[in-house]
Protein backbone atom coordinates (compact mmCIF):
# COMPACT_ATOMS: atom_id res chain seq x y z
CA UNK A 1 0.00 0.00 0.00
CA UNK A 2 1.24 3.40 -0.98
CA UNK A 3 0.92 6.07 1.72
CA UNK A 4 3.16 8.69 0.11
CA UNK A 5 1.56 11.15 -2.24
CA UNK A 6 2.85 11.61 -5.77
CA UNK A 7 4.34 14.99 -4.83
CA UNK A 8 6.17 13.48 -1.88
CA UNK A 9 7.51 10.78 -4.16
CA UNK A 10 8.76 13.27 -6.70
CA UNK A 11 10.28 15.68 -4.19
CA UNK A 12 13.86 14.97 -3.21
CA UNK A 13 14.42 12.37 -5.89
CA UNK A 14 17.49 12.29 -8.07
CA UNK A 15 20.97 11.01 -7.38
CA UNK A 16 21.95 13.75 -4.95
CA UNK A 17 18.53 13.87 -3.20
CA UNK A 18 18.80 17.54 -2.41
CA UNK A 19 19.50 19.39 -5.64
CA UNK A 20 16.38 21.53 -5.52
CA UNK A 21 17.45 23.29 -2.32
CA UNK A 22 20.71 24.38 -3.94
CA UNK A 23 18.96 25.57 -7.08
CA UNK A 24 16.31 27.45 -5.12
CA UNK A 25 18.75 29.20 -2.75
CA UNK A 26 20.84 30.26 -5.74
CA UNK A 27 17.74 31.96 -7.17
CA UNK A 28 16.65 33.46 -3.84
CA UNK A 29 20.09 34.97 -3.25
CA UNK A 30 20.11 36.23 -6.84
CA UNK A 31 16.78 38.02 -6.38
CA UNK A 32 17.97 39.52 -3.08
CA UNK A 33 21.11 40.83 -4.79
CA UNK A 34 19.13 42.81 -7.39
CA UNK A 35 18.19 45.67 -5.01
CA UNK A 36 21.31 45.22 -2.84
CA UNK A 37 23.64 45.31 -5.86
CA UNK A 38 22.04 48.49 -7.15
CA UNK A 39 22.34 50.02 -3.66
CA UNK A 40 26.03 49.03 -3.46
CA UNK A 41 27.04 50.44 -6.85
CA UNK A 42 24.97 53.62 -6.52
CA UNK A 43 26.34 54.24 -3.01
CA UNK A 44 29.96 53.93 -4.11
CA UNK A 45 29.55 55.95 -7.31
CA UNK A 46 27.79 58.84 -5.54
CA UNK A 47 30.27 59.10 -2.67
CA UNK A 48 32.56 62.13 -2.72
CA UNK A 49 35.58 60.04 -1.84
CA UNK A 50 36.33 56.36 -1.42
CA UNK A 51 39.19 57.00 0.97
CA UNK A 52 39.36 54.79 4.08
CA UNK A 53 38.26 57.74 6.26
CA UNK A 54 35.20 58.47 4.13
CA UNK A 55 34.23 54.78 3.98
CA UNK A 56 34.68 54.30 7.73
CA UNK A 57 32.50 57.32 8.38
CA UNK A 58 29.85 55.97 5.99
CA UNK A 59 29.85 52.47 7.51
CA UNK A 60 29.63 53.96 11.00
CA UNK A 61 25.93 54.54 10.26
CA UNK A 62 23.83 51.50 11.12
CA UNK A 63 21.74 51.39 7.91
CA UNK A 64 24.67 51.31 5.45
CA UNK A 65 26.50 48.89 7.76
CA UNK A 66 23.48 46.60 7.90
CA UNK A 67 22.92 46.71 4.14
CA UNK A 68 26.64 46.12 3.58
CA UNK A 69 26.50 43.06 5.85
CA UNK A 70 23.46 41.72 3.99
CA UNK A 71 25.04 42.43 0.59
CA UNK A 72 28.44 40.92 1.40
CA UNK A 73 27.03 37.80 2.99
CA UNK A 74 24.59 37.23 0.12
CA UNK A 75 27.43 37.69 -2.37
CA UNK A 76 29.68 35.23 -0.53
CA UNK A 77 26.87 32.70 -0.22
CA UNK A 78 25.83 33.02 -3.88
CA UNK A 79 29.49 32.74 -4.95
CA UNK A 80 29.96 29.55 -2.93
CA UNK A 81 26.85 28.03 -4.55
CA UNK A 82 28.07 29.00 -8.01
CA UNK A 83 31.61 27.74 -7.44
CA UNK A 84 30.14 24.46 -6.19
CA UNK A 85 28.36 23.96 -9.52
CA UNK A 86 31.52 24.80 -11.48
CA UNK A 87 33.52 22.25 -9.46
CA UNK A 88 30.82 19.59 -9.80
CA UNK A 89 30.78 20.14 -13.57
CA UNK A 90 34.50 20.34 -14.35
CA UNK A 91 36.48 18.61 -11.58
CA UNK A 92 36.15 14.91 -12.23
CA UNK A 93 38.51 13.46 -9.61
CA UNK A 94 36.42 12.66 -6.54
CA UNK A 95 39.11 13.43 -3.97
CA UNK A 96 39.99 16.71 -5.68
CA UNK A 97 36.36 17.75 -6.03
CA UNK A 98 35.60 16.96 -2.38
CA UNK A 99 38.69 18.86 -1.22
CA UNK A 100 37.76 21.93 -3.26
CA UNK A 101 34.12 21.82 -2.15
CA UNK A 102 35.22 21.63 1.49
CA UNK A 103 37.70 24.48 1.09
CA UNK A 104 35.01 26.65 -0.49
CA UNK A 105 32.63 25.97 2.39
CA UNK A 106 35.36 26.81 4.93
CA UNK A 107 36.26 29.96 3.03
CA UNK A 108 32.60 30.97 2.94
CA UNK A 109 32.23 30.57 6.72
CA UNK A 110 35.47 32.46 7.35
CA UNK A 111 34.38 35.32 5.09
CA UNK A 112 30.96 35.58 6.74
CA UNK A 113 32.62 35.77 10.17
CA UNK A 114 35.18 38.32 8.92
CA UNK A 115 32.36 40.46 7.49
CA UNK A 116 30.45 40.48 10.79
CA UNK A 117 33.56 41.20 12.85
CA UNK A 118 34.56 44.05 10.55
CA UNK A 119 31.15 45.69 10.34
CA UNK A 120 30.51 45.37 14.10
CA UNK A 121 33.72 47.26 14.70
CA UNK A 122 33.02 49.89 12.05
CA UNK A 123 29.48 50.55 13.27
CA UNK A 124 30.29 50.75 16.98
CA UNK B 1 32.28 -2.67 -32.57
CA UNK B 2 34.63 0.25 -32.21
CA UNK B 3 32.68 3.41 -31.54
CA UNK B 4 35.51 5.64 -30.30
CA UNK B 5 36.39 7.08 -33.72
CA UNK B 6 32.95 8.34 -34.49
CA UNK B 7 32.68 12.09 -34.94
CA UNK B 8 31.42 14.04 -31.98
CA UNK B 9 28.44 16.23 -32.42
CA UNK B 10 28.71 19.14 -32.15
CA UNK B 11 32.30 18.82 -33.39
CA UNK B 12 33.99 21.22 -31.03
CA UNK B 13 36.76 22.35 -33.40
CA UNK B 14 34.46 23.40 -36.22
CA UNK B 15 31.27 24.12 -34.31
CA UNK B 16 30.24 27.74 -34.38
CA UNK B 17 28.68 28.33 -31.00
CA UNK B 18 25.44 30.31 -31.03
CA UNK B 19 25.36 33.60 -29.12
CA UNK B 20 23.44 32.11 -26.20
CA UNK B 21 26.10 29.43 -25.69
CA UNK B 22 28.88 32.02 -25.64
CA UNK B 23 26.89 34.16 -23.21
CA UNK B 24 26.30 31.14 -21.00
CA UNK B 25 30.04 30.46 -20.77
CA UNK B 26 30.67 34.14 -20.13
CA UNK B 27 28.13 34.04 -17.29
CA UNK B 28 30.19 31.34 -15.60
CA UNK B 29 33.49 33.13 -16.28
CA UNK B 30 32.21 36.40 -14.84
CA UNK B 31 30.77 34.48 -11.88
CA UNK B 32 34.19 32.96 -11.26
CA UNK B 33 35.84 36.38 -11.52
CA UNK B 34 33.25 37.99 -9.26
CA UNK B 35 33.90 35.27 -6.66
CA UNK B 36 37.44 36.62 -6.40
CA UNK B 37 35.82 40.03 -6.19
CA UNK B 38 33.87 38.78 -3.16
CA UNK B 39 37.17 37.92 -1.46
CA UNK B 40 38.44 41.42 -2.26
CA UNK B 41 35.20 42.91 -0.91
CA UNK B 42 35.51 41.09 2.42
CA UNK B 43 39.22 41.86 2.68
CA UNK B 44 38.46 45.52 1.96
CA UNK B 45 35.90 45.67 4.82
CA UNK B 46 38.31 43.82 7.11
CA UNK B 47 41.10 46.27 6.29
CA UNK B 48 38.81 49.25 7.01
CA UNK B 49 38.12 47.81 10.46
CA UNK B 50 41.45 46.32 11.48
CA UNK B 51 44.28 47.08 9.04
CA UNK B 52 44.33 50.83 8.49
CA UNK B 53 47.67 50.81 6.62
CA UNK B 54 46.41 48.11 4.26
CA UNK B 55 43.22 50.11 3.71
CA UNK B 56 45.29 53.13 2.67
CA UNK B 57 47.39 50.93 0.35
CA UNK B 58 44.25 49.39 -1.19
CA UNK B 59 42.80 52.84 -1.82
CA UNK B 60 46.07 53.95 -3.43
CA UNK B 61 46.19 50.85 -5.63
CA UNK B 62 42.59 51.12 -6.82
CA UNK B 63 43.06 54.84 -7.51
CA UNK B 64 45.98 54.10 -9.85
CA UNK B 65 45.50 53.57 -13.59
CA UNK B 66 46.03 49.82 -13.38
CA UNK B 67 43.73 49.58 -10.35
CA UNK B 68 41.03 51.47 -12.22
CA UNK B 69 41.27 49.14 -15.23
CA UNK B 70 40.70 46.22 -12.85
CA UNK B 71 37.73 48.00 -11.25
CA UNK B 72 36.21 48.81 -14.64
CA UNK B 73 36.56 45.14 -15.64
CA UNK B 74 34.90 44.15 -12.38
CA UNK B 75 32.11 46.68 -12.98
CA UNK B 76 31.42 45.20 -16.40
CA UNK B 77 31.60 41.62 -15.07
CA UNK B 78 29.17 42.61 -12.33
CA UNK B 79 26.66 44.28 -14.65
CA UNK B 80 26.91 41.47 -17.18
CA UNK B 81 26.31 38.80 -14.54
CA UNK B 82 23.55 40.98 -13.05
CA UNK B 83 21.69 41.47 -16.37
CA UNK B 84 22.22 37.93 -17.62
CA UNK B 85 21.16 36.63 -14.20
CA UNK B 86 17.87 38.49 -14.57
CA UNK B 87 17.58 36.91 -18.05
CA UNK B 88 18.00 33.52 -16.38
CA UNK B 89 15.35 34.37 -13.79
CA UNK B 90 12.90 35.09 -16.62
CA UNK B 91 13.69 31.68 -18.10
CA UNK B 92 13.19 30.12 -14.68
CA UNK B 93 9.58 31.31 -14.66
CA UNK B 94 9.18 30.06 -18.22
CA UNK B 95 9.33 33.34 -20.13
CA UNK B 96 11.42 34.30 -23.17
CA UNK B 97 12.27 30.81 -24.40
CA UNK B 98 11.55 31.38 -28.11
CA UNK B 99 14.76 31.34 -30.17
CA UNK B 100 14.16 34.86 -31.42
CA UNK B 101 13.55 36.13 -27.86
CA UNK B 102 16.67 34.35 -26.56
CA UNK B 103 18.84 35.98 -29.21
CA UNK B 104 17.28 39.39 -28.67
CA UNK B 105 17.61 39.27 -24.87
CA UNK B 106 21.24 38.15 -25.29
CA UNK B 107 22.07 41.25 -27.34
CA UNK B 108 20.11 43.45 -24.91
CA UNK B 109 22.10 42.05 -21.96
CA UNK B 110 25.43 42.94 -23.58
CA UNK B 111 24.30 46.45 -24.52
CA UNK B 112 22.74 47.21 -21.12
CA UNK B 113 25.81 45.89 -19.28
CA UNK B 114 28.07 48.14 -21.37
CA UNK B 115 25.82 51.17 -20.89
CA UNK B 116 25.56 50.66 -17.11
CA UNK B 117 29.34 50.25 -16.86
CA UNK B 118 29.82 53.49 -18.81
CA UNK B 119 27.26 55.36 -16.68
CA UNK B 120 28.88 54.13 -13.46
CA UNK B 121 32.30 55.40 -14.48
CA UNK B 122 31.18 58.62 -16.15
CA UNK B 123 29.04 59.63 -13.16
CA UNK B 124 31.09 58.05 -10.41
CA UNK B 125 34.63 57.91 -11.85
Amino acid sequence: MQYRTETKRVKGLGTAKHGFGHWWMQRLSAVLMIPLGIWFVVSLMTMESLSPDALMQWLHNPIPALLMALWTITVVYHASLGLQVIIEDYVHGKAMALTLLTLIKFAMFAMVVATFFSLFKLVS
Amino acid sequence: MNTSNRPLSPHIQVYKMPLSAKLSIFHRLTGLGLSFGAVVLVFWLFSLAYLSETAVALHAFFSSGFGKVILIAFTFAFFYHFCNGIRHLFWDVGKGFELEQVNRSGVIVIIVALVLTAITWVVGG
